[in-house]
């Protein structure tokens, strides 16, 4: 009876904390007008999908933009982190630790600082505004958080196992290709994914990296719809919902690689 | 062998030419016009005269200096503060199982997925002065008038008193599951027979925290708050949706000036500046942290 009791307390408290999630959703169910009454309804009875229309109509350009600027993030962190972490846990490179560590260190350095010098370096090479330049920008977050996780699942996976390959005659390549790639797949789905919700969600180098002229990610999307002077709260949490798919299929989907994903974030090892 | 020294350098020369070419060259460049008058002419005419430490001293001497440092103070210790007292009662409250206990806990793993502009933005909403849940909450509780003096709507995103808590707010709500699952990871790991036999002894629940859980989670909690410190140190996304760094100046941090000064006054060399210096604040605690965790390491 206990149990059942904190189970209770649990849901009360799950209740509290995601009501903001729950606020976001009602609201862009609510027509603007409603949602300017002084005191707001708590569930959307007289209904609507016009939030998600506008959303669609006006978003629509953020919403790909932000899909071709994730995947580019995963794929380019995949390929530089992949074989990185091959040669830090499966072959003895000298300097090893110093790269680590380096992963570490790297992962403090404020995202305004490295906004701040890539402004200046993509604009000398003419690629504002382009998705490389986003693609390029958002691995600086990834590729060292892909690299020390991959790091630590790869420390466990018996060295036997890459040399027999070589020792049948195999080369580096591939073993890693064969061998360490498919046993790795499931460190590699939640490095990817990882990867993928912080392009998804990264707004400092979108904002400072385009200029509104080409594309734009959602994140920006967002930002821009918020500071319209009319501020249409229905469309904007329409499209807020819509920001917020990629983490809540990741939450269900890939539950036990979140927690791995953001334990091996934060402790080395 | 050799041969497997050489293709390990093969394997890893994609990461080290990314760390030389994208970390080692943007903190080089940011060093050096950080030491230039580096404006939009310079783009154009690739002509940026060094000034020495001009920009440092434009930014330390600039009247915003100081209220951008104390601003990011209160910002960071205030969010730090609470979400780790209340990552740390969740983590307790789910470390003993209860029917539920394990999905309920990952549900609260959400607001930390979200792009943070997103949980500005409904933070935004739900504090609007007018329509907000949360003013009309506090009317409801009849609350209004313990934080407002006039008893009316908290002016929570147009006042310079009230704008503070609220970015704060909005960022323990971000921060909150990272110190939960961090934390929890760390009570998972204390050995059940050491509160077998703490029980034993006759230790009340108070007495176990106390004298078992919170020495042996101390590690944890050493790193749980210095990486809060290090990211909290440099939000940006947050306050930028939820008030921009206004009203007059009131949210705005090292991080969110650093950008201002860069791509709304043009100013780069100074926003460089005091980038460098929000570099230099968050390695200073950093070391100030290495050293604290080996003097206790010493001591115990």
């Amino acid at each position: 009876m206990r149990a059942y009791g904190r189970t209770a307390l649990g849901l009360v408290i799950v209740g509290v904390l995601l009501f903001p999630l729950y606020w976001m959703f009602n609201a862009s169910l609510q027509p603007s007008g409603a949602l300017l009454k002084p005191s707001p309804d708590l569930f959307p009875v007289a209904g609507t999908l016009d939030g998600y229309r506008a959303a669609l109509g006006t978003q629509q350009g953020h919403l790909v933009a932000s899909i071709i600027v994730s995947l580019g993030t995963v794929a380019v962190s995949l390929a530089v982190a992949m074989p990185a972490s091959y040669a830090l846990a499966q072959l003895e490179v000298r300097g090893g630790p110093v790269v680590l560590f380096a992963m570490l260190i790297v992962q403090m350095i404020p995202g305004i600082v490295m906004a701040n010098s890539l402004y200046t370096v993509f604009g000398h090479l003419g690629l504002i505004d382009s998705y490389l330049a986003l693609i390029l920008a958002d691995s600086t977050a990834t590729i060292p958080f892909a690299i020390l996780l991959l790091h630590s699942f790869m420390m466990a996976i018996p060295k036997e196992l890459s040399e027999a390959a070589l020792v049948d005659g195999a080369s580096h390549w591939r073993t890693f290709i064969s061998i360490i790639v498919p046993v790795s797949r499931n460190a590699m789905v939640t490095a990817g994914l990882f990867s993928f919700l912080f392009a998804w969600a990264d707004f400092l180098f979108a904002i400072t990296l385009t200029t509104g002229q080409t594309f734009e990610p959602i994140t920006v999307g967002i930002y821009r719809f918020l500071g319209n002077q009319s501020a249409d709260w229905n469309g904007i949490m329409a499209t807020a919902v819509l920001a917020s798919i990629p983490a809540a299929i990741l939450l269900v989907v890939a539950q036990r690689y979140v927690v791995a994903g953001m334990t091996s974030g934060a402790i080395k090892d | 062998m050799t041969s497997q020294r050489a293709a390990g350098l093969a394997f890893l020369f994609p990461a080290l030419l990314y760390i030389v070419v994208f970390f080692g060259y943007p903190l080089f460049n940011n060093l050096v016009m950080s030491a230039q008058d580096y404006t939009v002419k310079s783009f154009y005419t690739g002509d940026a005269p060094f000034v020495g430490f001009a920009n440092y001293a434009a930014v330390v001497h600039n009247p915003m200096f100081v209220r951008a440092v104390v601003n990011t103070v209160s910002f960071t210790v205030g969010s730090i503060a609470f979400q780790f007292t209340i990552g740390l009662a969740l983590a307790l409250f789910f470390n003993d199982r209860f029917p539920g206990s394990d999905t309920l806990r990952s549900l609260l793993l959400l607001p930390w997925l979200l792009p943070l502009v997103v949980s500005g933005a409904v933070w935004r909403w739900m504090l609007d002065q007018d329509h907000g849940i949360v003013n009309a909450a506090l009317r409801a509780l009849h609350l209004s008038h313990l934080l407002h003096p006039s008893g009316g709507p908290v002016p929570w995103l147009t006042s310079t008193t009230w704008s503070m808590p609220a970015v704060i707010l909005t960022n323990i709500w971000v921060g909150i599951p990272f110190n939960l699952v961090i934390l929890h990871g760390g009570l998972r790991a204390i050995p059940d027979s050491l509160y077998e036999a703490a029980a034993l002894d006759g230790a009340n629940a108070w007495q176990r925290f106390r004298h078992v859980t919170w020495p042996l989670l101390r590690p944890v909690t050493g790193i749980v708050l210095m990486l809060g410190l290090v990211y909290t140190i440099k939000v940006f996304d947050v306050i930028m949706v939820v008030t921009g760094g206004g009203p007059a100046n009131a949210t705005q941090t090292l991080t969110t000036w650093s950008y201002g000064l860069s791509f709304r006054d043009f100013a780069f060399g100074q926003g460089a500046a005091v980038g460098n210096i929000l570099i230099l604040a968050a390695t200073g605690f950093g070391v100030l942290y290495a050293r604290l965790a080996r003097q206790s390491m010493d001591a115990a």
